[in-house]
């Protein structure tokens, strides 16, 4: 199912890209974004729970899963270099299964990880915040990366895709429409943040189970769609 | 043995027909897939690499179809027409990662950098190439498994003569060992030069196919007109339709020049000069008015 070849022809074309200092510099951002409010504010529990789950959870995470889903197989296709794996006698869901688990190592890095640290940063672990929603961004890197992965498969624009569906339909539609939150990845996150944090420190608007299921069920349906997609990717010529 | 049989296949996109009810069959040697900018030749081609669906007939290889196959890839090598690929891999990491995708290994990728000769410049990054090395390169990782069917699009795109040579002598070798190299062109010398076989398309359709010789003659017994200007038209003209290789001469006035069509090309290349000197008459311009591409295949088609 994992294809050493691609992933590393996947981790070189994500880190080697333009497009690499997004992923490098939202985490920067974060933590010093952290490190200043540690010196002006002090260790805050209400502030360090606003910055991980206003900035870091709703906008960073999903950012970086746009970056790194479509990334690991949009750019390829666009170009027609992706000829060069298609070409080979190895499955195309094996070349899918292992593009999703590259996506979901760079998006954990870049997002999961800073997250850790800016909790840390921010107020110590107090009330095991920092855990919770580094936990979360983990949670929700592999749902997203498996999402924006099959848009990368899907459509051209799989970026713009990735963006409306991250900023508009999860931070916007999220605020105005109650139900909409049922249907956002970063809910089903963090009702697991919810779980794992102190009592009221983080709160979430879908219980547990159906959290669970659905990103469960997100992440393996996009993935076994995006395979079905890569087995008749059609290659239009020039003409 | 390996041959690739295109049956009965029409290719559309909406209400573009691209391919238009084709079969062929593609086999041991080296074949020129002829045709003009736009007949349908990447996507045959595409088609006879996997990665374009028929909309209606079948494309196989030895009776096994191609689309939605990957094990097929380990008979088939394709040589893509687009310029991508990974370009921030060195030429060797490229080759390399093709041998790994098939299951190979650093040996094997090494004898496909030597076989289009390309080891000196297979540790700089793909990117720093020039069009030829990349073509060179693109060569080595279809090779790299040894495949009987070899598919080409538009291979001799942006080369140099010397590098186009280089390519030839490959694939006259490859047909020579017994594999089926199939390639595109729009350029007729290059499918002369190299093909022993050749298949036409023109705006979707198979126009023609068979030995190229026999082609050949089709397209040279053909009438040819020619623009001449000389020292004393109407006396070369005289001269001339004595002739019976020549069928017509017009005198343009306006132009000052003769329009001559010739049915018999050769005698008629022999001629013109022959009788030119016999008489004192200068030759000013002597140029071709239909040998456009265009010409020789609506020609063909009308065969």
């Amino acid at each position: 199912m994992y294809n050493a070849t691609v992933a590393r022809l996947t981790y070189r074309g994500l880190l080697g890209r333009r497009r690499a200092f997004i992923l490098f510099g939202l985490p920067a951002l974060l933590i010093a974004v952290s490190v200043v409010i540690r010196i002006l504010v002090g260790a805050d529990d209400g502030t360090a729970g606003s910055v991980l789950g206003g900035f870091a959870l709703a906008t960073m995470v999903p950012l970086i899963g746009v970056v790194a889903g479509t990334g690991a197989i949009g750019p390829e296709i666009d170009d027609g270099s992706v000829v060069y794996l298609l070409s080979k006698p190895v499955k195309r869901p094996t070349i899918i299964f292992t593009k999703l688990v590259v996506a979901i190592a760079v998006t954990v890095v870049f997002s999961a990880v800073p997250t850790l640290i800016a909790g840390f940063v921010l107020n110590g672990n107090s009330q095991q915040i920092a855990v919770a929603y580094a936990v979360a961004a983990a949670v929700a890197s592999v749902a997203y990366s498996a999402v924006f992965l099959l848009m990368g498969t899907l459509t051209r624009h799989a970026v713009v895709a990735g963006l409306v569906y991250a900023l508009v339909w999860e931070s916007l539609f999220g605020s105005l429409v109650p139900g909409a939150r049922t249907l956002s990845v970063q809910q089903w996150s963090l009702a697991l943040a919810q779980r794992i944090g102190a009592e009221g420190a983080v709160s979430s608007d879908v219980g547990l189970p159906t959290a669970l299921v659905l990103l469960a069920g997100v992440t393996v349906a996009a993935t076994w769609f995006a395979g079905q997609k890569l087995r008749s990717l059609t290659l239009a010529g020039e003409e | 043995m390996t041959s690739i049989r295109i049956d009965n296949v029409s290719r559309w996109f909406g209400n573009v027909v691209a391919v238009n009810d084709v079969s062929m069959t593609v086999g041991p040697g080296v074949t020129g897939l002829l045709g003009p900018n736009g007949a349908g030749k990447s996507t045959l081609i595409n088609m006879m690499g996997g990665f374009l669906a028929p909309s209606t007939g079948t494309v196989t290889l030895d009776g096994v179809p191609i689309w939605r196959n990957e094990q097929i890839y380990r008979h088939i090598g394709i040589v893509p027409e687009r310029e991508a690929m990974y370009d921030f891999l060195t030429g060797l990491e490229f080759v390399r990662a093709n041998a790994e995708l098939h299951g190979l290994g650093a040996a094997e990728a090494q004898r496909a950098l030597a076989t289009v000769e390309m080891e000196y410049a297979q540790d700089r990054a793909i990117s720093t190439y020039s069009k030829g090395m990349r073509q060179r390169v693109k060569m080595a990782s279809a090779l790299v498994h040894e495949p009987s069917v070899l598919l080409l699009d538009e291979p001799f795109n942006g080369m140099d003569p010397r590098q186009r040579m280089q390519l030839m002598e490959l694939l006259r070798r490859m047909g020579a060992e017994g594999r089926t190299v199939l390639f595109s062109s729009h350029i007729l010398e290059e499918v002369e030069q190299l093909a022993t076989h050749i298949e036409v398309v023109v705006a979707g359709r198979h126009a023609a196919s068979g030995d190229f010789r026999k082609i050949r003659r089709l397209m040279t017994d053909r009438p040819h007109r020619y623009l001449v200007r000389s020292s004393d038209d109407r006396a070369l003209a005289a001269a001339l339709i004595a002739d019976p290789s020549t069928a017509g001469i017009e005198v343009d006035v306006e132009e000052g020049a003769l329009r001559i069509q010739a049915v018999d090309f050769g005698r008629f290349t022999a001629l013109l000069p022959r009788v030119a000197r016999e008489h004192g008459i200068r030759l000013l311009t002597v140029s071709p008015s239909d040998e456009s591409l265009e010409s020789v295949f609506s020609y063909l088609v009308a065969a």
